[in-house]
């Protein structure tokens, strides 16, 4: 039986799930800003980040009022809860790729120190991360949800990886250090994306299996 | 809000001596539901019971102020009570179907007003069952009587036979208070989809009930309207002090 | 189930019994005599000291039977022997009659007429009697019934509880129901056959006799004078055990006061207002005092045609023949027929009653599901 508060509640889903394409398009374009060295798209990264933070204010006020006055229970409750988590996270992955399209801006001053690996390797996984956490969660299946916390241990990997060549770099010529840190810190983003997108996994599976799978990795 | 659809002035009622309404003023949205909600002999159904003058039926009450329905004031002697109380339907806490079939008890406002083609009083009647979410479960047992029905059957059947006269206004008094959960969860599920069609004033000690099916709430408290607001508003961030201890449960 | 009874008991119920056995002799020999008295009021005490003597307590916790008390033995019995008692004397009394009766019931003597062989067992008949009492009873309840429907609808929808009004109808009515059926009889005959008849005949007969006389109409409006509280009572009862939630349902409909009455109110107190009016036919049948100065003969030569005949009526009837009779033993058999006929015909025509009232029940069953 379709209640009222079940459109309410699906209006809920369809918001958070513009927000999680909106995060993952400012993943995909700081990217592109950065590795096609494209100044007007990393600044276009920028202003796009307020619509997420918009959203997310949305979806808290939201979420705050159908708690008043649903009184939501068992898996409703678990759902608005969680929206109100996962839009956190969104947000936060906005953020990060606000830092990345920072960065582009910084490195277009200088030329490229070294080729593209293992930054588009970590952004291709951890947007597919996100892509398909939130698959998981259309589609209710905390399983999919818990293969992806995997990968990040990939993207972990990627990052130290990154550090140390970039600090051998540093080390062989003292005047890349701008460049090499800016990379780290590019570096350093992804993995933080890649950790918000092992958030949002931790989360869904909370929703659909009202069991909390966190703070248990080594 | 859109110009509403009733106007509450002023007002103060008596019964007797005692009086239980303070200076009352509240404007009423068409087709949006408002909640009356305050604990117990607050007032709130002496004030509903003004809206459609049943305290005209009570010895002794006295009112003062002014109530007016799209801007015309019920109170004055041009306005027929009668035609009033077609225009502003009542369903009533303890469900009183007539000792009738389901079928006339729909009916029943609907002959009092000269309807007596069968064809029409059939369609009409159809037509308010649905409406009321009653129509599947009786559309076999139309001849049967009513009171053979379920409570919350039977309070459907109640809501049918108000609204079959097409009212401007439904008002309820506590409609759900002798029924069980599920019979109140139909009943709040219908009061959301007759908003559509009606404007409805509903009388709740329910606070969640009010939370649920509102978009405006009333609180009152021994006879004053303490604070009038978007529901919404009212559950999350109350201006007054009072209201919110009422809504979290401090008291009453 | 045990009777045990502890030596205190035992003696008290012998005192008891020794009091009251006394006290009735000495009734029968000495009548109301200061001994018989004191005696009585002995044996009262007696009884009540015996009621609140102490009986064995029972074990706390203990769920076993206990001894039975005598004092529900007792009433027990004595409230089967008062029962008894009364269906053993409707039994002989009905018994007697149908005895006697019985022989004296024949074609002839329900269908025929009388003549003047009224006295005479062999030729009597008694139709014009049960024509004239069935003829009484019909038009009093047409008169009473709409009379004392509408007085209680006033008294209970239209007029304020505890008003003047409803009070002083309310101790007419309750004064009217105090009043001796021969009182009746002599109202009937000043107002209803003096005043309303002699003015009928001065205002449309000019003068001529034809109201101011004993006849069936006023002998009915009577009867229905009498029998209104009956009526009124029963309807108001009836009316006040309808649910007010309907009322108020109705009138939210947008129902006005009458509507409401003629739709909800009365068709839900219907079986009550059968019941008065059973009451009253009841009544109607058998009373004889309110009759026989209004409108009943000691003998007709034929059956009443209108309303200001007179008639003949089956309890004034038994009553003429009890007083007027020749030779007494000869008119005995035609006495107990007719007395059984009467009853017969009362049971009749209140089971008619009863019958409209169980079909009315069963219809409202139906609605009320």
């Amino acid at each position: 039986m379709e209640l009222h508060f079940d459109q309410e509640l699906s209006q809920l889903k369809d918001a958070l799930l513009r927000m999680s394409a909106m995060a993952e398009q400012s993943v995909a374009q700081s990217l592109k800003a950065l590795v096609q060295r494209d100044g007007a798209l990393a600044r276009q990264v920028d202003t796009d980040d307020t619509s997420l933070d918009r959203l997310q204010m949305e979806i808290d006020e939201r979420s705050v009022q159908l708690i008043a006055l649903r009184q939501p229970k068992a898996r409703d409750l678990r759902f608005i809860v969680m929206t109100m988590k996962i839009a956190a996270e969104l947000e936060r992955i906005g953020d990060q790729a606000v830092n990345i399209a920072h960065r582009a801006e910084e490195l277009n001053k200088e030329p490229l120190l070294k080729s593209w690996v293992n930054i588009p390797r970590m952004a291709e996984i951890t947007r597919g991360m996100i892509h398909d956490t939130l698959d998981a969660f259309v589609y209710e299946k905390p399983d999919a949800a818990r293969a992806i916390i995997g990968r990040d241990d990939e993207v972990d990997a990627l990052n130290q990886q990154l550090h140390r060549e970039l600090t051998s770099y540093i080390i062989e010529d003292p005047h890349t250090i701008t460049r090499a840190l800016n990379l780290m810190s590019v570096a350093h983003n992804l993995e933080r994306i890649g950790d918000h997108a092992t958030n949002i996994a931790e989360e869904v599976v909370y929703l659909y299996e009202a069991r909390d799978i966190r703070h248990q990795r080594d | 809000m859109d110009k509403p659809i009733l106007q509450i002035r002023n007002l103060n009622f008596w019964y007797g001596l005692k009086q239980a309404l303070f200076n009352v003023n509240v404007a009423i949205a068409p087709h949006r539901t408002t909640a009356f909600i305050g604990p117990s002999g607050c007032g709130k159904t002496t004030l509903l019971r003004c809206l459609n003058r049943m305290n005209d039926l009570i010895d002794g009450a006295r009112i003062e102020g002014e109530i007016t329905m799209h801007g015309q004031n019920i109170h004055t002697p041009e306005v027929d009570v009668i035609e009033l109380r077609k225009q502003i339907g009542m369903v009533f806490q303890k469900s009183n179907p007539f000792p009738k079939s389901v079928f006339d008890n729909v009916a029943y406002g609907l002959r009092i007003q000269g309807v007596t083609n069968k064809a029409q009083l059939t369609v009409r009647v159809a037509e308010s069952l649905r409406k009321a979410a009653l129509w599947d479960e009786v559309k076999d047992r139309l001849d049967e009587s009513a009171l053979q029905l379920s409570g919350g059957q039977q309070q459907r059947l109640c809501i049918a036979r108000a609204i079959a006269v097409e009212p401007e206004i439904v008002l309820m008094d506590e409609p759900c208070s002798a029924l069980d959960p599920t019979a109140t969860a139909k009943i709040e599920e219908l009061i959301q989809d007759l908003k559509q069609y009606y404007t409805i004033i509903i009388v709740t000690h329910n606070m969640q009930q009010a939370a649920r099916v509102s978009d405006y709430a009333a609180f009152f408290y021994l006879g004053q309207l303490i604070e009038f607001d978007a529901t919404e508003k009212i559950f999350t961030n109350p201006s007054n002090k009072q209201t919110e201890d009422y809504v979290t449960g401090r008291f009453g | 189930m045990k009777l045990r009874h502890s030596v205190k008991e035992l003696w008290f119920g012998a005192m008891l019994a020794c009091a009251v056995m006394l006290s009735l002799a000495l009734l029968t020999w000495t009548g109301f005599s200061v001994s018989t008295i004191l005696m009585l009021v002995v044996s009262a005490a007696l009884f009540l000291a015996w009621l609140r003597l102490e009986r064995e307590q029972p074990q706390p916790g203990s769920l076993r039977r206990h001894s039975v008390d005598s004092r529900a033995v007792v009433f027990t019995a004595a409230t089967g022997l008062a029962t008894f008692a009364v269906v053993a004397a409707v039994v002989i009394i009905l018994g007697n009659i149908a005895w006697h009766g019985a022989g004296q019931i024949s074609w002839r003597f329900i269908f025929g007429g009388t003549g003047e062989a009224m006295f005479d067992a062999h030729r009597a008949g008694i139709f014009p009697m049960i024509f004239g009492t069935v003829a009484l009873v019909f038009l009093m309840t047409i008169g009473v019934l709409p009379v004392g429907v509408i007085t209680a609808i006033y008294l209970n929808e239209y007029a304020r509880p505890n008003s003047l009004p409803v009070r002083l109808i309310h101790g007419a009515i309750n004064n009217l129901a105090g009043v001796p059926s021969i009182v009746f009889g002599l109202f009937g005959l000043g107002f209803f056959v003096q005043f309303v008849g002699g003015g009928i005949d001065n205002l449309f007969y000019g003068g001529q006799l034809h109201y101011r006389k004993p006849a069936l109409i006023w002998a009915a409006a009577t009867m229905a004078v009498m029998t209104l509280p009956v009526v009124i009572v029963a309807t108001e009862e009836s009316l006040r055990a309808v649910p007010n939630g309907l009322r108020e349902g109705s009138f939210a409909l947008g129902a006005t006061k009458l509507e409401t009455i003629c739709r909800i109110v009365l068709p839900e107190a219907m079986p009550g207002v059968m019941t008065g009016a059973i009451l009253a036919i009841g009544r109607g049948a058998g009373e004889v005092a309110p009759i026989m100065f209004t409108g009943a003969a000691y003998y007709l030569a034929h059956l009443p045609t209108h309303w200001t005949d007179q008639f003949m009526h089956l309890g004034y009837h038994v009553f003429v023949l009890s007083t007027q009779s020749p030779d007494i033993e000869r008119t005995e058999p035609i006495l107990y027929g007719s007395v059984l006929v009467l009853l017969a015909l009362t049971f009749l025509l209140n089971l008619a009653g009863v019958l409209v009232r169980a079909k009315i029940r069963a219809r409202m069953r139906s609605a009320h599901g």
